[in-house]
């Protein structure tokens, strides 16, 4: 790679032209600052006293490296999504469905089959859309803030940004001039922390989302960490749960027609704990989660956690994995997948970045008890890390009318299909 | 006046965008944040060893006018994405900038420390602040450029790409911010 002198424009110029570009991730990491040599003089025993600006620094957290992982904002291409590599129990096939959607994260299916795919670091929301057996990526809509939230129902699209929901009527019949969205509730905080919103509509005609706590770990305002509901109209606002951290993946059981719920604990408490959980909201309006007192159903927060019980806070119904961030989940509807898949939770565990060993980045699966507890929780769809970093990260799933499913990364920017015996893209 | 002369050349080279290529375009971005790497504006970033990765979502955000800044939302129009990828690349080579030299207020490093270990600062930006990946190096920087950020990130006023540094910032008053922009613009 050709060097050049920083003084020197015309060389710096041609480094600029003939520059072989190095390919995400593979970029320059930069190498750490090299402590200053000794001096040739000092004696070996004494050690030399580090410069000022580093008097007092701790040693506790050098090389560890644990932040949050960004994805490229430029999706990968097709030929590069790592389809090969992701792995499922035996006779279930996976493919690409659609490249090209940067930060692909909520997924929801309309009626006429339109695949609507949201975002969080993008401004996106997408349409997938079929034609003649041709998949085509739609941007129908930009400029949208943390557009992560979506659902559908009767004709109508639902869109949940940071601090406002929207919806479009008739969308699948405007995919190519979609009409502005019309804001339906925005008495909504704009906290940037985890200010994004996953949005479902109930069986009870009515639209859930949650509203997150504005931190890692604080006393949260009376307006945050909960999930409200609303009518289609925005009319008619509750609170129907509190004592929630952030959640960005729920459904309603199909049997039960209870709501479930993915929540991702507070960090930094330590790399094994707490657990991320999974969570059932059995009395709406009284059910109390937890967060900040108590995580996990049974660590009580070394800040905030005294005198308090864990036992006055609803129990989650199963752990997830420490730091492992599940997301999006969906109960398995369809008949397309083996008999024993039936209503059981697939899981999207986006995985884990406070951590020094990378934990979920896979789909899972919870196969329930008749009175809906979880009877066992498996790996589903694995394969997204290797060598400890990621080479995808999933964000939600969707079961499709024909009964495969789909499986957002946004860390690639893809949509992947996972489909089971012979079965083949409907409208092929 | 150097800074009036080089947003004029800025301006002139961004409103003539089109048929420009990168290499026009390159040194239009160093007269502003220094050709070594070193910024001599106020509260324009040092650049230099900023991690690739870093700078191509920044770019990117610029270009899509999700990060509203200008004049650099402006710059940014009409890049391709291999043109983004490659000024990150040239970006990530420019030296790394030097601290100011000047004698250093210990009490201030001393308070600031403890804050930089709570808040888990150097945890993603690494104890000499060098910074990886997609977390920027900060080491160095400016630190009237620093405190702005920090203070932007407080008031959700700059979300950033993802939410990381608005949580992170939280729980931080004013003057505890005025001190870590002090430690890290001293780091080397």
């Amino acid at each position: 790679m050709t060097r050049y002198a920083p003084t020197r424009r015309g060389l710096l110029l041609a480094g600029t032209i003939t520059a072989a570009m190095a390919v995400w991730p593979a970029v320059a990491q930069q190498p750490a600052a090299q402590p200053p040599a000794p001096a040739a003089t000092a004696p070996a025993a004494a050690p030399q006293a580090p410069p000022t600006w580093a008097q007092g620094r701790p040693d506790t957290a050098i090389g560890a490296q644990l932040a949050p992982i960004a994805p490229p904002p430029i999706p990968t291409v097709a030929d590069k999504l790592p389809v090969e590599k992701l792995k499922a129990p035996k006779g279930f096939k996976i493919e690409v469905y659609a490249a090209g959607v940067g930060n692909a994260r909520s997924l929801r299916q309309g009626d006429k089959g339109t695949v609507f795919v949201g975002s969080r670091l993008l401004d996106k929301v997408y349409a997938i859309v079929d034609k003649g057996g041709k998949r085509e990526v739609k941007t129908i809509y930009s400029g949208l803030y943390r557009p992560n939230g979506l659902a559908f129902k009767d004709g109508t699209l639902y869109i949940g940004e940071l601090s406002k929901i929207s919806k479009v009527e008739k969308i699948e019949d405007n995919l190519d001039n979609p009409p502005k969205p019309v804001v339906i509730y925005d008495d909504l905080p704009k906290d940037e922390p985890h200010g994004w919103k996953f949005l479902t509509i109930g069986p009870d005609n009515k639209l859930y989302f949650q509203v997150g706590a504005p931190c890692n770990i604080c006393m949260p305002p009376p307006t945050h960490a909960q999930i409200r509901r609303i009518n289609l109209d925005g009319s008619g606002a509750e609170v129907v749960a509190r004592g929630i951290r952030q959640i960005v993946g729920m459904d309603f059981s199909p049997t039960s027609k209870q709501l479930y719920f993915t929540e991702n604990s507070r960090d930094w408490l330590s790399e094994d704990i707490p657990e991320d959980k999974l969570n059932r909201l059995a009395q709406p309006g009284k059910d109390n989660f937890g967060y900040p007192y108590c995580h996990q159903g049974n660590i009580p927060d070394q800040e905030f956690g005294w005198g308090h019980s864990c036992d006055e806070f609803t129990k989650p119904l199963a752990l997830l994995g420490p730091h492992s961030a599940p997301l999006g989940m969906r109960f398995y509807t369809g008949t397309m997948f083996p008999s024993e898949y039936r209503n059981a939770i697939f899981i999207a565990r986006h995985g884990s970045w406070n951590r020094s060993k990378k934990v979920g980045g896979d789909i899972v699966v919870a196969k329930l008890n008749k009175d809906g507890t979880v009877k066992s929780i498996e790996p589903f769809l694995t394969g997204f890390i290797e060598n400890n970093n990621y080479v995808g990260r999933p964000a939600d799933v969707v079961v499709l009318k024909d009964g495969s499913m789909l499986i957002s990364d946004d860390f690639n920017g893809a949509v992947y299909r996972v489909s089971y015996g012979t079965a083949r893209i409907a409208g092929h | 006046m150097r800074r009036l002369l080089a947003v004029i050349v800025l301006l002139a080279a961004t409103f003539s965008a089109p048929a420009e290529n990168l290499a026009d375009r390159t040194p239009t971005c160093l007269s502003c944040h220094g050709e070594d790497g070193q910024s001599n504006n106020a509260e324009t970033p040092s650049l230099g060893a900023e991690p690739a990765a870093y700078v191509l979502i920044q770019l990117y955000l610029f270009r899509e006018k999700q990060r509203r800044v200008e004049p650099m939302t402006q710059a940014a129009q009409g890049l391709s994405d291999d043109d983004l990828r490659q000024l990150s690349e040239v970006i990530a080579r420019l030296p790394a900038p030097k601290p100011p030299a000047e004698p250093l207020d210990a009490a201030r490093i001393e308070r600031a420390w403890p804050l930089a270990r709570k808040h888990h600062c150097i945890f993603c930006h690494n104890s000499d602040f060098s910074g990886h990946d997609n977390v920027p190096r900060l080491a160095a920087q400016r630190e009237d450029y620093l405190l702005k950020a920090l203070r932007e990130y407080k008031a959700n006023t700059r979300p950033g790409y993802d939410a990381s540094m608005a949580e992170v910032v939280q729980p931080l008053n004013d003057a505890e911010l005025v001190d870590l922009a002090y430690l890290i613009a001293h780091a080397q």
